[in-house]
């Protein structure tokens, strides 16, 4: 029993760790997250907070529940596949309040050379053009139809 | 069954309110989203891109990303005939405004979209200390802005450079692959707005995705594979010289 005989100054010290030991643990329960492990070392609830953002691009099939005639119009041209709000841009709140937010008119001189001026980087398949040469000026929808751009009966306008 | 119009002005408060939803919707409440049934990746189809930046304009509406930052951005490439190890590369603004005409004449010339790759082994989420960056369960790599320090060091760990501390909040941010559209069944902005379907949404754990048809008959290729990030950005004719 000799070895023993100064034991108790261990036990104080040992008390003094288990003490502060749940200490920690009582600070961390109340620290940390109720949601953070839930999937990983993360907290599981900043995939929901993540998503939970309000969406701007209403998506093709939202237009398309409405526009059904643009829709008709597209269907055989080359821009059969072009998104409507490639063109149109983030169309949400128009989706969302139909009466009285409208899109903006587009002009046709600015948003087609976007996709169509010639640039040496472009697929050699993808039409293109050198804008200032090929219509000296005039906006593209005097001969082009934008929702089906093949000119078939000397334009729209 | 033709819908008359009674049918139909009971069914316009019912599409109002699954609009709302679409708006407004978390994972929670999607009744059809179940995480662990994704593993979301996506397809760019190189010879398909115009460089027109739609994608990084709409990324920077969707995600209010600050001006002079990209979330997705467009690399012109210019490789000369004789030094095809060395290629040119410019990205003015990001290609938010598309791309003046090539300087060099002759050569090899096309764009390259680039934005997070999200790695299913992705170094930036390994260096972080705080547990803010993570792989969801459906294969996004995501970042907690609640918890994100703005240390840095993921900045330096992604090998694509896709991540940048935001000036305002000071914390890290990056492409989120549009979760909070893509979790309500839509595309991200950037597939969304792309007019020649250069870049398309994919899910892996989906069979019915046109991307497993797409990989079998198709030469496609990862961004620095050498890195083993297990980069899900797959790329279609990727010129060897891209870095």
């Amino acid at each position: 029993m000799h070895a023993f005989k100064d034991s108790g100054h261990l036990f104080r010290v040992a008390a003094v760790f288990v003490a502060g030991i749940l200490l920690f643990l009582v600070v961390r329960s109340f620290l940390v997250p109720k949601s953070f492990g839930q999937y990983g070392h993360y907290r599981g609830d900043a995939m929901a907070e993540a998503a939970a953002r309000p969406v701007n691009f209403a998506g093709h099939e939202t237009c398309e529940t409405c526009h059904v005639e643009v829709l008709d119009k597209k269907k055989d041209g080359k821009h059969a596949h072009v998104n409507c709000e490639a063109c149109h841009g983030p169309q949400a709140k128009h989706a969302d309040d139909p009466a009285s937010v409208q899109p903006a008119k587009l002009d046709t001189a600015v948003l087609c050379v976007r996709c169509h001026e010639a640039n040496a980087a472009k697929p050699k398949s993808f039409p293109q053009v050198a804008s200032a040469d090929h219509s000296s000026g005039l906006a593209c929808d005097t001969c082009h139809q934008p929702h089906s751009p093949a000119i078939t009966d000397g334009g729209t306008k | 069954m033709s819908i008359t119009r009674r049918h139909m002005l009971l069914l316009l408060p019912a599409a109002a309110v699954a609009w709302k939803h679409v708006l407004a919707g978390t994972p929670e409440s999607s009744p059809n989203y179940t995480m662990s049934q994704h593993w979301w990746s996506m397809l760019i189809d190189l010879p398909k891109c115009i460089g027109c930046g739609n994608c990084v304009r709409a990324c920077q509406t969707e995600n209010d990303v600050p001006d002079g930052y990209f979330r997705t951005w467009v690399e012109r490439y210019h490789v000369s005939d004789y030094d095809i190890e060395n290629p040119h590369v410019d990205s003015p603004d990001g290609g938010k405004k598309g791309f003046p005409p090539a300087k060099e004449e002759g050569g090899k010339n096309f764009f390259v979209p680039k934005l997070c790759n999200h790695c299913a082994d992705s170094p930036c989420t390994q260096v972080c200390p705080v547990g803010a960056t993570f792989i969801s369960p459906d294969g996004v790599v995501l970042i907690d802005k609640k918890y994100c320090l703005g240390c840095r060091y993921c900045v330096q760990a992604c090998p694509y450079g896709c991540r940048f501390i935001n000036p305002k909040t000071e914390t890290a941010e990056k492409c989120t692959l549009c979760y909070h559209r893509i979790t309500k069944g839509l595309t991200t902005a950037c597939c969304e707005s792309c007019p020649t379907g250069a870049r398309q949404l994919a899910d892996l754990k989906n069979p019915h995705d046109p991307i497993h048809e797409f990989l079998k008959t198709h030469s496609v290729q990862v961004l620095k594979p050498y890195m083993a990030t297990h980069a899900k950005v797959f790329y279609s004719g990727l010129d060897g010289s891209v870095r």
